[in-house]
């Protein structure tokens, strides 16, 4: 019975981190052919369907522990479940981060053409799909390869901030437009980040060792 | 809206001077499994004696209210074609010693004096035991006596019984409460699985059993219904102190 039902729940998380890679992808597609319809229904259809899916998930999950008092792997799953969940919903709401800046950016001249923004978008994206199946697969070499990729985003990440740096100090007039394209790989690099946090559980779940907070994810 | 199979409208019942359930109203929806929890003493037997007018039969028996059975009030039928239509299993498996497997489970009929093919009883009998997950461990065995089967094997038997008779509703009276850890998990499987076929009625003293395997649960406490909702509400956001108190184990 129990069984059933915790397929039952990785079955909606699943669907549910769909919708956040959707989100995300479609904030940077909207950016990339400048289509504002499209960022429009990341933030107001996206958005609610991605926090409706957090509130039934959350649901799913108390209502689990509350009737089935589960042990060992089933509450550990339970428990993961509980914090990706959460996770997700912060993903979610990066994508609507993103979609802002870039409704903004798409009205007004390019700083420069956009390589590197699209880049880190597909690692992260990438990492987050992962992150989930290492977790619905209970594939440790899955996880850590997330967490090797997590330095390119990050060096991605400070190539970016160098160079519109240095168009700012250039060209004062690229500041704002320069800050919405900070900001657009900064959450980027976050959606990175829970990506790992996600895989640091998994291999927390599976070989009880602890990964988090180390400064190189060595593990 | 569910549709429901059994309503039970202020039904108050006891022995001679003692009350012992008061006022109770509820409704048992169609094709779900309805658990009453309690603890003991609080009316949870008397309530399903009642259902299946066992209730009347005892020595001092006094109640009044309704209950109907689809839109029926039981006590307008006879009592005879109520238990029909209302199954019962007990607490400690009860197959009939001197009949066999196969006569136990066509026993309704056979005692009720009930004609039928032999194509129509063998019929019943592995309908019957294929639903209480018990056909593929006796059938080859049919011939022998019930009480050769294991606790968990014979409280099958008794719920292959009861389905024999098509009931409406099966009232389960703490079924798996004699029964060891692993005979239990296979009834608690059973119930789940019978839901497709009929209603259930589920009383147990089993606070985890009754969170584990039902579709709404019933608090009761010294015979009144305290509360009456979705299992999954009643075992996370209980509406009354008293359901809280006995989930959480301050009394009970």
């Amino acid at each position: 019975m129990l069984k059933e039902k915790i397929n039952e729940l990785k079955k909606a998380l699943l669907e549910s981190s769909n919708l956040a890679e959707k989100m995300v992808r479609e904030s940077i597609q909207g950016l990339l052919k400048k289509d504002e319809n499209l960022l429009e229904k990341v933030m107001k259809k996206k958005e609610p369907m991605m926090n409706e899916s957090e509130i039934k998930i959350d649901r799913m999950c108390t209502n689990l522990i509350a009737r089935f008092q589960p042990e060992a792997s089933y509450l550990r799953t339970i428990l993961m479940v509980f914090r990706i969940n959460y996770e997700l919903e912060r993903i979610g709401d990066l994508a609507v981060n993103i979609s802002e800046s870039a409704r903004f950016l798409i009205k007004r001249p390019e700083v420069k053409p956009l390589i590197d923004i699209p880049m880190m978008a597909d690692i992260s994206m990438e990492m987050l799909r992962d992150s989930i199946n290492s977790f619905v697969d209970i594939d440790t070499e899955v996880a850590k390869n997330v967490l090797e990729r997590d330095s390119i985003v990050d060096g991605l990440r400070d190539q970016i901030l160098r160079e519109l740096i240095t168009f700012m100090a250039a060209d004062p007039s690229t500041i704002e437009r320069s800050i919405h394209l900070i900001r657009i790989s900064r959450n980027l690099e976050r959606i990175a980040d829970l990506s790992t946090n996600i895989c640091e559980d998994v291999i927390f779940m599976v070989e009880g060792k602890i990964v988090k907070h180390k400064k190189d994810n060595r593990i | 809206m569910e549709s429901e199979v059994l309503k039970i409208s202020n039904l108050s019942a006891g022995y001679f001077d003692n009350n012992v359930l008061k006022n109770i109203n509820m409704i048992v929806p169609e094709k779900k499994v309805v658990a009453i929890m309690g603890p003991s003493g609080c009316g949870k037997s008397t309530l399903i004696r009642c259902i299946n007018r066992m209730h009347e039969t005892t020595n001092g028996a006094k109640q009044s209210g309704e209950i109907f059975l689809r839109g029926k009030n039981i006590y307008e039928l006879h009592s005879i074609l109520v238990r029909r239509k209302i199954g019962m299993v007990f607490q400690r498996p009860n197959p009939f010693p001197t009949m066999s497997i196969y006569d136990n489970v066509i026993s309704g009929y056979l005692l009720n004096g009930i004609k039928l093919k032999k194509s129509e009883r063998d019929f019943i009998v592995e309908d019957s035991l294929k639903k209480a997950f018990l056909w593929e461990e006796v059938k080859d065995t049919l011939h022998k006596k019930g009480n050769f089967l294991s606790g968990g094997q014979q409280q099958r038997l008794c719920i292959a019984r009861a389905l024999a008779m098509k009931p409406e509703i099966l009232l389960l009276d703490e079924p798996t409460s004699a029964l060891d850890p692993k005979a239990t998990v296979r009834i608690e499987e059973l119930i789940v699985n019978l839901k497709e076929t009929v209603s259930i009625l589920l009383v147990t003293h089993n606070i985890s059993q009754a969170a584990r395997v039902s579709d709404f649960t019933a608090f009761m406490y010294l015979g009144e219904l305290v509360e009456f909702g979705t299992t999954d509400s009643v075992f996370t956001l209980p509406k009354h102190k008293k359901t809280e108190e006995y989930l959480t184990g301050k009394f009970g």
